[in-house]
């Protein structure tokens, strides 16, 4: 509303470089998540397109190995949360993509702020719309692969907390390549090494709520994968993006 | 001392130096593969349950070793040349990676090949077998995306940043890998619990470890140094050295 800005402004002009400098962390934050959320929801087939191919992949299998329930239930935790990884993976190239290419991640890169808090922002939201939506669908198709009761709520847990450390190490690898023009299997190269421990403890979590043992250490292991990756990623993301927009 | 290592920071005091290490280094690796292999292979005592196939182990572990440590040494050359911006150590750094993924193919098979007189396979999904072909693969990554930048300055950073990471994943991946394939439990091969290795063994292995180092330490200077010159061939004392060779 034009009426409410103009005093605003009007202080803004009597002091002008008061308000600037300070403050900006959370503005700068609220803003970066505000505009992805905003674009990747304008992007629909962005945000589908990882979830379709998942359920594809899961779909490959029995036809490739056998459609016996037996054999597919013991073999769905480590399906599923593979499948899961790969949907992910797929999804990273286009982290950085649309904002290096139409020079917003140069933007990204002048503001004031911290670049790590605002890549951690980004990595966020490619969490909620990528990783959560994956971690919520697996269950439906865990009934596909008749994955055996019991563990249905393990798997989504496991994979909503695995996905957040998928996406913020696979943010690494984005950043790595963005500037690049053909990154895609590059990153897949550079990521999946790095991928393995979340897949063991991932996995891990949904075998040993089938076999009823303790899932609490592998969810506790998930969640300290997390916490490591959350401490360090957000460093190495940012340095990274600086390589790729300066070289 | 500081000024020492700002010298040696420099590509020609570098290059300098080095000339003088080298040879030192070579000749240590020949001698002490020379005598580590004769040694090994030749008059150390066979196993009484492997027979001679074990003799292997003067290949596999001191490349395995090598494997792993060539991993750190890249990393900590990264970060050098990431803090200091000192160019020699991305040079060594970049002359590392094949050498380190050489070895580790070499660890992964002779392994192979030592598997199949002992366990009765050519691969088994073992927590080391696994976690060294994931470090294949590591190298593999940094090999790459060095490779696919068009600039040296970004595939440079780039590629100390990739190494300063996956050091930091190692041990993570190396931990995860040994619980794993603890909780899967699968046959009941044991490489670990072979009786410990009597002294006329392990003295030959010794040997071969220290003649595998220097000749890490001696090809990479050597590969430093000429890539110190591809790289600063434009420099005027480059081009007084090859006008002084001419």
């Amino acid at each position: 509303m034009p009426g409410t800005e103009t005093p605003m402004t009007d202080t803004e002009a009597a002091m002008p470089f008061h308000r600037e400098p300070r403050g900006g962390l959370m503005v700068a934050l609220r803003a970066t998540l505000k505009r992805d959320l905003v674009l990747l929801l304008r992007r629909r087939s962005e945000v589908l397109n990882p979830l379709v191919f998942f359920a594809l992949v899961i779909t490959l299998f029995p036809i490739g190995i056998s459609p016996d329930p037996e054999l597919l239930a013991t073999i769905a935790p480590g399906l599923l949360w593979v499948a899961a990884l790969l949907a992910a993976l797929l999804s990273l190239d286009s982290l950085f993509r649309g904002d290096y290419d139409d020079g917003s991640l140069e933007q990204l890169l002048l503001t004031p702020q911290p670049l790590a808090a605002l890549g951690l922002a980004k990595v966020a939201v490619h969490w909620l719309l990528t990783g959560l939506p994956l971690a919520l669908m697996a269950p439906v198709l865990g009934i596909m692969l008749s994955l055996p009761a019991g563990s249905y709520g393990i798997l989504a847990l496991s994979l909503a907390l695995g996905t957040a450390s998928l996406s913020l190490i696979g943010a690494i690898g984005a950043a790595l390549t963005v500037g690049l023009s053909r990154g895609g299997v590059l990153l897949s190269l550079l990521v999946l090494p790095l991928y393995i421990p979340v897949l063991i403890f991932g996995a891990g979590a949904v075998q040993a709520a089938i076999l009823g043992d303790g899932v609490a250490a592998h969810l506790a292991i998930l969640g300290a994968l997390l916490a490591v990756t959350l401490m360090f990623a957000p460093w190495a993301i940012a340095a990274s993006l600086r390589i790729s927009i300066n070289g | 001392m500081w000024t020492f290592i700002h010298k040696l920071g420099s590509p020609r005091w570098f290059y300098a130096i080095s000339a003088r290490l080298q040879p030192w280094f070579w000749a240590a690796a020949a001698l002490l593969l020379l005598v580590g292999s004769v040694w090994g292979l030749a008059f150390a005592p066979a196993d009484y349950q492997q027979g001679n196939s074990f003799r292997i182990i003067y290949v596999h572990v001191p490349a395995a070793f090598l494997a792993q440590s060539i991993f750190v040494a890249m990393a900590v050359a990264g970060l050098i040349f990431m803090v200091w911006k000192i160019k020699v150590a991305d040079m060594a750094a970049a002359m590392m990676a094949p050498l380190g993924a050489a070895m580790t193919f070499i660890a992964l098979f002779s392994g192979a090949v030592w598997g199949m007189p002992t366990w009765g396979t050519w691969w088994m999904w073992d927590a080391r077998l696994t976690s060294m072909l994931i470090l294949l693969f590591l190298y593999f990554g940094v090999i790459a995306l060095r490779g696919a930048f068009s600039s040296r300055d970004s595939a440079s950073r780039a590629a100390s940043v990739l190494a300063m990471v996956g050091v930091i994943n190692i041990p993570i991946i190396k931990y995860s890998v040994d619980w794993w394939y603890t909780l899967h439990q699968p046959a009941t091969f044991t490489v670990t619990s072979r009786p410990s290795m009597p002294m006329e063994m392990w003295l030959p292995l010794l040997i071969m470890l220290l003649g595998f180092y220097s000749f890490f330490i001696a090809l990479t200077l050597m590969r430093t140094r000429s890539e110190i010159l591809r790289r600063e061939s434009t420099k005027r004392w480059v081009r007084d050295l090859a006008a002084e060779e001419a």
